[in-house]
């Protein structure tokens, strides 16, 4: 074999173990979205799982393991990453914005900097940091200090999308607000941010899918409950610290009902995601218009 | 104005790190640097050292990046070429998926399935193979080799992404330089695409290094809570965020919860520390690459 062979020969064979890599990649995905669906689906046929709170395990098997659900978890879900959207949104959309349209200026280079490191802390050291902040002034852990400590984890990825998609907004658009005499506020709240609006929902709803998914920062603040706790001020259970609890307990019956809050988790959290990457589309196809 | 607002994301984060430093000092003051090289953890007696935490922190960190490195770039290598959008789009879509996964799924899976059956087919035959390998022995259903095989599944979205990013910032002028000397897809790939992507893949590393090292919960459920420097990669072990994650809510006392305070800013500093080195690298080969071309 002459040397030439011998070369597209190897740049072949590295080219087939690459793709072999690209779907040894793609393995866990199935894999995960797979057993999800295969264990969690029998818990979450029954209609109780999503209007029943939990009840006391009874082993090996009994009767009562149909009539648990996760209503508390969703409950209080629902409510801790409501509270902490009101809570991030705004402040994550205003610092996008700031990001995007001062960007020259030298504080919003350190603000970037803040978000990104920000991104990348570890969650659990957020809930430390909450819960000495929250919890232990008040003397009881909380829906609210939970929520507080989700909508830290949320801030810097709203921001830093809702900079990308306004930064994505062509500087004519500006100008002509300029030009028209509106003062720069004006310009960054009524301009600008309708025009990149699919983007900015797109970072806010892939905050939210984050913060619907988040454990760590939950442990030590809103610690979690056994029944339907509605008010903010009490401990509250969250769907994933249902998975992380009752996975690693003895009995068949709760680690079932984890799988199923694993299901629900997982269907939310990649509804969100696929819709926000639709949104998204829509907002590049859109910026190429203006 | 609107800069005040802005300016919380950078408070929120000072923030975090001096509550925590008021929040341990009754720990630092207690053991100094001697916590950092203790390797006892015992609430009764009141000593607290962090050592086999530090130790399988960094361990399962650095085994995951081992496993996912190759895979992240060759995925990256793929997906940044030209043609075939549509197959590119869905395996791209799917990485991104990945990091959609909330990390408690990834949890319960690994404990369910994935741990199990590297037991089986992994740990098992490897250390009765190499029996006279001291660090691949023991097998335990639960332990660091575990923990970094889900942590590889759980960086390899933030490497691809990155990685795939720089390598399209490659100018093209050098790959069609290349190809124009003759050379195959797999020399132009090797030789001059992935080197002059170099320093920007390696931010990329660096970035997923800080990932791994925060991870808390899928690590909590399969590391095995063993708090020792195992003998074996095979058995159990403890990483700062899972003795904090497990112990926290029921540490009592005054040292105690300092000392798992102290943890958790030990973890914050390292990730702080990996995350800027890795923003550093990935801006300044943005930027080179926008110059070059």
């Amino acid at each position: 074999m002459n040397r030439n062979s011998r070369r597209s020969l190897a740049s072949r064979t590295w080219l087939g173990l690459m793709y072999a890599l690209t779907v040894v990649a793609l393995i866990p995905l199935g894999l995960v979205l797979w057993f999800t669906i295969a264990k969690g689906l029998p818990s979450v046929i029954h209609s109780q799982f999503f209007f029943n709170a939990e009840l006391p395990p009874c082993e090996p098997s009994c009767p009562a393991v149909s009539n648990a659900g996760v209503s508390h978890a969703i409950a209080g879900s629902a409510i801790m990453v409501g509270l902490a959207s009101l809570m991030a949104i705004p402040i994550g959309i205003l610092s996008g914005i700031y990001l995007a349209e001062y960007r020259v200026a030298r504080w919003s280079s350190w603000v970037r900097l803040g978000a990104d490191v920000l991104v990348g802390t570890p969650s659990i050291a957020i809930g430390l940091f909450i819960y000495a902040f929250l919890v232990v002034p008040f003397h009881h852990f909380s829906g609210y200090s939970g929520a507080v400590a989700l909508a830290v984890l949320m801030l810097p990825i709203i921001a830093r999308t809702t900079e990308g998609a306004v930064s994505l907004i062509p500087n004519g658009l500006r100008e002509s607000g300029l030009a028209l005499g509106l003062p720069r506020w004006r310009v960054s709240l009524q301009l600008i941010l309708p025009a990149a609006a699919p983007g900015v929902i797109t970072g806010a709803l892939l905050s939210v899918a984050r913060a619907g998914g988040e454990t760590a920062p939950l442990l030590f603040t809103a610690f979690g409950a056994p029944f339907l706790v509605l008010n903010p001020n009490q401990p509250m259970q969250a769907l994933p610290m249902t998975v992380f609890r009752y996975a690693l307990l003895p009995y068949k019956s709760l680690q079932a009902q984890a799988w199923g809050a694993a299901l629900v988790l997982i269907v939310l959290v990649l509804a969100v995601n696929l819709v926000s990457r639709w949104v998204l589309r829509r907002q590049i196809a859109l910026a190429g218009q203006l | 104005m609107v800069g005040i607002v802005a300016s919380s994301v950078p408070a929120v984060l000072v923030l975090v790190v001096l509550t925590l430093l008021q929040q341990a000092a009754p720990a630092i003051k207690q053991f100094g640097l001697g916590f950092l090289t203790g390797s006892e953890w015992n609430p009764v007696t009141e000593h607290f050292g962090a050592l086999p935490a530090i130790f399988g922190t960094v361990a399962t960190a650095f085994m995951a990046l081992v496993l996912a490195l190759p895979v992240g770039v060759a995925v990256a290598a793929i997906l940044a070429e030209p043609g075939h959008t549509n197959l590119r789009g869905i395996v791209g879509t799917g990485i991104e998926l990945l990091a959609a996964i909330p990390s408690v799924v990834y949890g319960i899976w690994a404990l369910y399935v994935l741990a199990p059956w590297s037991y089986l087919h992994i740990e098992t035959p490897i250390s009765e193979r190499l029996t006279f390998v001291g660090w691949l022995g023991d097998p335990a259903p639960r332990g660091l080799f575990t923990a970094a095989l889900v942590l590889a599944v759980m960086v390899l979205p933030t490497l691809t992404a990155i990685s795939r990013d720089v390598i399209k910032a490659v100018p093209r002028g050098m790959k069609e330089n290349a190809i124009a000397l003759g050379a195959t897809w797999w020399e132009t790939t090797w030789k001059v695409i992935l080197p002059s992507a170099r320093a920007g893949i390696f931010g990329a590393t660096i970035l997923a290094l800080g990932r791994a090292l925060g991870e808390t919960i899928a690590v909590t459920m399969v590391i095995g809570n063993a708090y020792q420097i195992p003998h074996s990669i095979f058995q159990p072990a403890y990483t700062l965020a899972s003795v904090i994650a497990n112990e926290f809510t029921e540490a009592t006392g005054n040292i105690y919860p300092a000392a798992l305070v102290e943890l958790g800013l030990v973890l914050i500093l390292v990730t702080l520390a990996v995350n800027l080195v890795a923003l550093l690298l990935v801006r300044s080969t943005a930027r080179e690459a926008s110059l070059t071309a």
